[in-house]
């Protein structure tokens, strides 16, 4: 399955909590070493978009496969796909009771059932590639914000993840801070990972990836080249929301 | 199954001891319905007189507080009802039960209380002092009103607390619930009384309980 | 003045009973080791239990909770002790007194493990599952390891609170402390007994009232 031509394959996902209907029909298709940057509104469903596709929101409908595995099938083994998809979450999410170390090596020991020295071994070198080795046994709270979003990344990292999700990576950070972060991830990209990022910063989102999709209440209004969709939008919804926040 | 009913939901059992139960559910609730209110009054005078920030009282009465929560309750009734007499006080049992449990209820008391006054701003004493209240006034009328609302899980909880610890009156033969369920179990060899008084305890104190757990649920939220 | 030295400060009393009462502060310690073992543990396997929803289960652990939350602990002891032999089922009287009070120390250890658990942010557990951890691995190892910490300061008050009823042993015959030094008071016609008794209490329930005061400080935390 490794050479299957898309890495991520999304077709008709539904989404509703409750009566409210959030992703209305959302399809998609990612190519190995595709960088794809979803921007919209607040509230037009990119979060969940995200959150559907290693099903930590249960998806209404639609089918979702990741290098051939449908994840959207019953019975398939969560915690094993999700092993192949790392997720950054906006509020990092970093376990405050273990050590930047403790955080990255915890699922090696537990899903990969490495030992505690390999374990830690990896950790250190992954820590090593977000630039904090000198970190390791500082607790998350010892941490700045965007040192802990990269302890964030390399917790992702570790597991070997076919496909990297960002939920907002900077939107809780200090804007001094946003850089560091948008450094690994200009890396990672340069490394060749498969990456769907949702993000506010649009110059990462203009340089930092092939396509660029919009969405606004629960669809992809459109999608293309950075280029296009910045220099010329083909729809009115887009130019409006690009002028908003570009010039805010 | 049978013989379990028969055993502990006995109603010719019950028929026969009900009257007895009747009196030990009224020695609780009145025991509860002094205790209370005189553990409640001594809590604030506890809290109140620490608010007065006295340099040389506060240690003591941290002190008192501490040595309660350190000495069961039991132990100290035990002291009151038999220790006493040794100096030639002899309390009726009623008048010991209502002792102990004031006195050490009323350090827990004290300690909620001290606890919610702290959470109110200095300033409120302040602005009341410069209107001229004492500082009893001051304490009674702006800050308590203010201390309770940031303590009402804790002060019914320990409220739920001393009502259930009223049934250590039974350690000195004072027929309360529990005690008055114990007698009948030993006349009729059957143990439904103990069911009985068990239930009663539950239905009259439950209501309570919920009570208590949904303050504290809110408490937490609010943090 | 030398009577009442006399009589609560018996050298000669206090020398004939100590052994007896110092076999008394074992049983005590033994008590309240099994109490607070068993409570907490299975306060906090109820407690985990309960984050994985089962519907059924979770209704049954809820009314465990309010059951023991609501009745006294002299009660379940009693209860216990004399009315489980009818049921075909005779414990020895300590094993009923640990009964009783773990059971009800379980029921709070559970609402405390269970408010820590639904404190802790939904991030922790969305992070942990999307690296590939289980629920269960997620609760175990991210999950109880903070909400562990967060109960802590929760339960120290309640847990000396609880433990200190080892002395309602004594009102089953358990030959602990109070027991010993009642029987002993009885005997000498002497309260000094009881007062070397209420010194063990202190001894081994104040360290751990300083404790709980420190705890509370740190984290802010009332009863």
């Amino acid at each position: 399955m490794a050479d299957a031509p898309f890495l991520l394959e999304i077709d008709g996902l539904h989404k509703s909590f409750g009566d409210l209907e959030v992703l209305k029909g959302i399809s998609l298709r990612v190519r190995p070493r595709e960088v794809i940057i979803v921007i919209g509104p607040s509230g037009s469903g990119k979060s969940t978009l995200l959150r559907c596709i290693n099903r930590l929101e249960e998806p209404t409908r639609g089918v979702i496969r990741v290098d051939g595995v449908e994840l959207s099938a019953r019975g398939v083994d969560l915690n094993r796909a999700r092993k192949d998809i790392g997720m950054v979450f906006q509020a990092f999410n970093l376990y405050p009771h273990l050590t930047a170390l403790g955080n990255v090596a915890l699922a090696l020991r537990k899903v990969l059932r490495m030992s505690r020295q390999e374990a830690e071994a990896r950790g250190r070198r992954m820590l090593e590639r977000v630039g904090l080795a000198d970190k390791a046994s500082a607790h998350p709270g010892e941490l700045s914000g965007g040192q802990q979003q990269r302890v964030a990344i390399a917790r992702a990292l570790a597991l070997e993840p076919k496909l990297m999700l960002f939920d907002e990576p900077t939107s809780a950070l200090d804007p001094e801070l946003v850089g560091g972060v948008l450094r690994v991830m200009r890396d990672l990209r340069d490394e060749g990972m498969t990456m769907v990022v949702v993000t506010h910063e649009m110059s990462f989102a203009r340089d930092g990836g092939d396509r660029v999709l919009f969405m606004d209440g629960g669809e992809v209004v459109e999608e293309g080249p950075p280029s296009t969709i910045f220099r010329n939008p083909a729809h009115q919804r887009t130019r409006e929301f690009l002028q908003r926040v570009l010039h805010a | 199954m049978q013989d379990f009913i028969a055993n502990f939901a006995n109603l010719e059992s019950l028929a026969r001891i009900y009257p007895l139960l009747l009196q030990g559910l009224e020695v609780t609730v009145l025991l509860s319905l002094v205790t209370v209110p005189l553990a409640v009054a001594l809590g604030l005078f506890v809290a109140v007189l620490y608010s007065f920030h006295l340099r040389f009282l506060n240690p003591l009465l941290i002190l008192w507080v501490d040595a309660l929560r350190a000495f069961p309750v039991l132990v100290l009734l035990v002291l009151v009802f038999y220790g006493l007499p040794f100096v030639g006080i002899n309390l009726p049992q009623f008048a010991a039960a209502v002792l102990a449990l004031a006195l050490n209820s009323g350090g827990y008391y004290g300690e909620i209380f001290r606890a919610g006054i702290e959470a109110v701003p200095r300033g409120q004493t302040e602005a009341a002092r410069s209107t001229g209240l004492s500082a009893w006034q001051a304490a009674f009328s702006v800050v308590l009103p203010q201390a309770v609302r940031h303590v009402l899980a804790p002060l019914a909880g320990n409220t739920l607390e001393l009502i259930k610890t009223t049934s250590i009156a039974t350690a000195v033969a004072l027929p309360e619930l529990l005690r008055s369920a114990r007698v009948a179990q030993e006349t009729t060899y059957n143990p439904t009384p103990l069911t009985a008084a068990a239930l009663i305890y539950f239905l009259l104190l439950w209501p309570l309980t919920r009570l208590v757990a949904r303050l504290e649920r809110k408490m937490v939220a609010s943090r | 003045m030398r009577r009442l030295a006399e009589t609560f400060f018996n050298a000669e009393v206090i020398a004939t009973y100590l052994p007896a009462l110092l076999s008394g502060f074992r049983v005590t310690l033994e008590l309240a080791a099994a109490v607070v073992t068993l409570g907490i543990l299975l306060g906090l396997a109820l407690a985990m239990l309960r984050a994985f929803r089962f519907r059924l289960l979770n209704g049954l652990i809820v009314a465990f909770v309010d059951v023991f939350r609501t009745l006294p602990q002299l009660v379940v002891m009693v209860f216990a002790y004399f009315g489980l032999p009818y049921a075909g089922i005779t414990i020895s009287a300590f094993a009923a007194a640990v009964l009783g009070l773990a059971l009800v120390l379980a029921a709070f250890a559970e609402e405390a493990f269970w408010a820590a658990i639904t404190a802790i942010p939904r991030g922790q557990w969305e992070a942990a599952r999307s690296t590939g951890l289980s629920f269960g691995q997620a609760l175990a190892s991210v999950v109880m390891p903070q909400a562990v910490r967060i109960a802590i300061p929760l339960l120290t008050n309640r847990t000396i609170a609880i433990t200190k009823g080892t002395a309602l042993a004594s009102v089953i015959s358990v030959p602990e402390i109070l027991d010993k030094a009642q029987s002993a008071m009885s005997i000498s016609a002497n309260a000094s007994p009881l007062i070397v008794g209420a010194g063990l209490y202190l001894a081994i329930f104040g360290p751990f009232v300083v404790v709980s005061r420190w705890l509370e400080r740190r984290y802010g935390w009332i009863i």
